[in-house]
């Protein structure tokens, strides 16, 4: 639910995008006096997709994620564009892979990446689990990420019951290997180490925000939109732990 | 019978052999060679032999005379999965192609993807890398085509299924699968009842290449045979940016899955039906 609180927080006025499943929520708030777009993907225990109740990014999902994106663009203003995440996972299903799940969270993607080209800041802020497919469909393709400091707040390919089976190791071992690699780890002050956050903060009520809170985070969000300086997403480069993954590129440009 | 017998499999080749196999004779050129063994840095303390590629062929070239860089996964190193060593390596040739573009050099990208998607031993750098990718494939997409090739047999699964998704076409075989989540973990989250990971007819009939192309979520099916796989990506690379791209058609899909009666479980048939009406 922190993913709703923290859109209902945030946000204000009518729903900005009719025709849109009711696991999204979109609306445009002001923020610094600009309008400003918020998505969140949330609970919907009516849910058509039963695999999609509890938040995952689903078929419905991914594809009214790329509609409401799509809106944003079409209003011509390079609006922001704020992608609330809490997201458990994608949607793990028959029906899912049947229908092609993969084409609807690469809409969604598709359409973040574009706003992003077309000069939208788009900025992702982390305020619960950041999982996997679902993130990539859903926050991943922002020039700035900022998470909350908190033990509910993470960001990982897979949950641990899953990565153990295919990696053939027990719970126990995965565990002791996250502890000692960064790129393993599920808490959130190793993600940070690997240099993709803009910005991590803490507050006082994650679940509850305050006023002070949801004051603090727009604040950090307005500076995340005004830092924006480029279309792409080499802000997320530098960090020791990310070393290679310049190296490679330095390489490939010299030998290219 | 003739037939069989004049065609080359390619799904038998290895990555290098695949990229060296799409591009004109004699124009091969591969970046970071295996001689320059940059591996990856977080493998051998899991105690995991890396590999002098990391399993990531980067390629230049010509196709049809067309300027090309090819990224090709070697399906047979660690399931094809994607680290920060490979998947940087993919991430940053299709940003300089696209950055070729913006200075009028027209470099096209053709990826061949036998992938399972993140390498779990590096899981959030190979998250981070799938996203670089993504980001790329929608940039150099403007300009000119990305083609995806899934070739099989290890198929396209994970965060690479929506790189896949991306591409400005898709070109799959018989021996191809492509899904977002692989079948073990679809049953270890979902349950036996929901996927069962064992059933492997079950499974080709709703993620194979032939399903995938017939419900309209890849453009080419094509025998797995070198010449005609050559032949078909040439093809599509002289065709241009295509008028409309897949992952653009939020509309028309919403619309789709509204017709839908979600509440049986579903089958091939019906999601042929769903998608693509008098055409299947």
């Amino acid at each position: 639910m922190r993913g709703l609180q923290w859109f209902n927080a945030l946000s204000a006025g009518p729903a900005a995008v009719a025709g849109l499943p009711a696991s999204l929520k979109v609306a445009d708030g002001m923020l610094g006096g600009q309008p400003v777009r918020f998505i969140a993907v949330v609970t919907d225990p009516d849910n058509r997709f039963p695999r999609a109740r509890t938040g995952e990014v689903g078929l419905l999902e991914g594809w009214g994620l790329a509609k409401a994106v799509d809106d944003a663009i079409a209003r011509g203003d390079q609006r922001p564009i704020i992608a609330i995440v809490d997201v458990p996972s994608q949607a793990y299903g028959r029906r899912e892979e049947a229908l092609g799940i993969h084409q609807a969270l690469a809409a969604a993607a598709d359409s973040y990446a574009r706003a992003r080209l077309a000069g939208h800041p788009v900025i992702a802020l982390l305020v619960g689990k950041a999982m996997s497919g679902a993130f990539l469909a859903h926050g991943y393709q922002a020039n700035r990420l900022i998470a909350l400091r908190d033990p509910g707040v993470m960001v990982h390919a897979m949950g641990k019951a899953s990565a153990a089976r295919v990696t053939l190791r027990s719970v126990e071992e995965l565990e002791a290997l996250a502890a000692s690699v960064p790129p393993m780890a599920y808490d959130i002050e190793s993600f940070a180490s690997l240099g993709l956050l803009w910005e991590t903060l803490s507050v006082s009520q994650i679940e509850q925000p305050t006023a002070d809170d949801v004051a603090r985070v727009g604040d950090c969000l307005l500076k995340a939109i005004r830092d924006v300086d480029g279309r792409d997403l080499s802000g997320r480069l530098g960090a020791s732990n990310r070393a290679a993954s310049s190296h490679v590129r330095q390489l490939l440009r010299e030998q290219w | 019978m003739t037939d069989l017998l004049s065609r080359h499999s390619f799904v038998e080749l290895g990555a290098r052999q695949r990229a060296r196999a799409l591009l004109d004779s004699g124009t091969f050129r591969e970046l970071i060679d295996p001689f320059q063994r940059v591996m990856s840095p977080w493998l051998s303390r899991q105690g995991v032999v890396p590999q002098a590629d990391d399993g990531v062929v980067i390629a230049k070239g010509s196709i049809a005379g067309l300027p090309v860089v090819i990224a090709a996964i070697e399906g047979n190193f660690q399931g094809g999965s994607l680290g920060e060593v490979g998947g940087a390596k993919i991430a940053g040739a299709l940003e300089l192609a696209a950055e070729d573009n913006r200075k009028g050099i027209e470099t096209r990208a053709v990826l061949l993807l036998e992938t399972g998607g993140v390498r779990l031993q590096e899981a959030n750098l190979g998250l981070a890398a799938i996203a670089d990718i993504h980001a790329a494939i929608v940039d150099l997409r403007q300009y000119q085509p990305v083609i995806g090739v899934v070739a099989g047999s290890v198929g396209c699964f994970g965060g690479m299924s929506i790189a896949a998704g991306l591409c400005s076409y898709l070109v799959v075989t018989r021996e191809a699968r492509l899904g977002l989540n692989g079948p073990q973990v679809i049953e270890q989250e979902a349950g036996l009842e929901e996927y069962d990971s064992r059933d492997r007819p079950f499974i080709w009939s709703l993620t194979g290449g032939e399903q995938r192309f017939n419900s309209g979520l890849a453009d080419r099916y094509v025998a797995d045979d070198v010449a005609q796989l050559q032949q078909t990506v040439t093809a599509l690379l002289q065709q241009g940016v295509p008028a409309q791209q897949r992952s653009r058609q939020a509309e028309h899909y919403l619309a789709r899955l509204n017709e839908l009666d979600a509440s049986p479980h579903i089958d091939a048939a019906t999601v042929r039906a769903l998608y693509q009406g008098e055409r299947s």
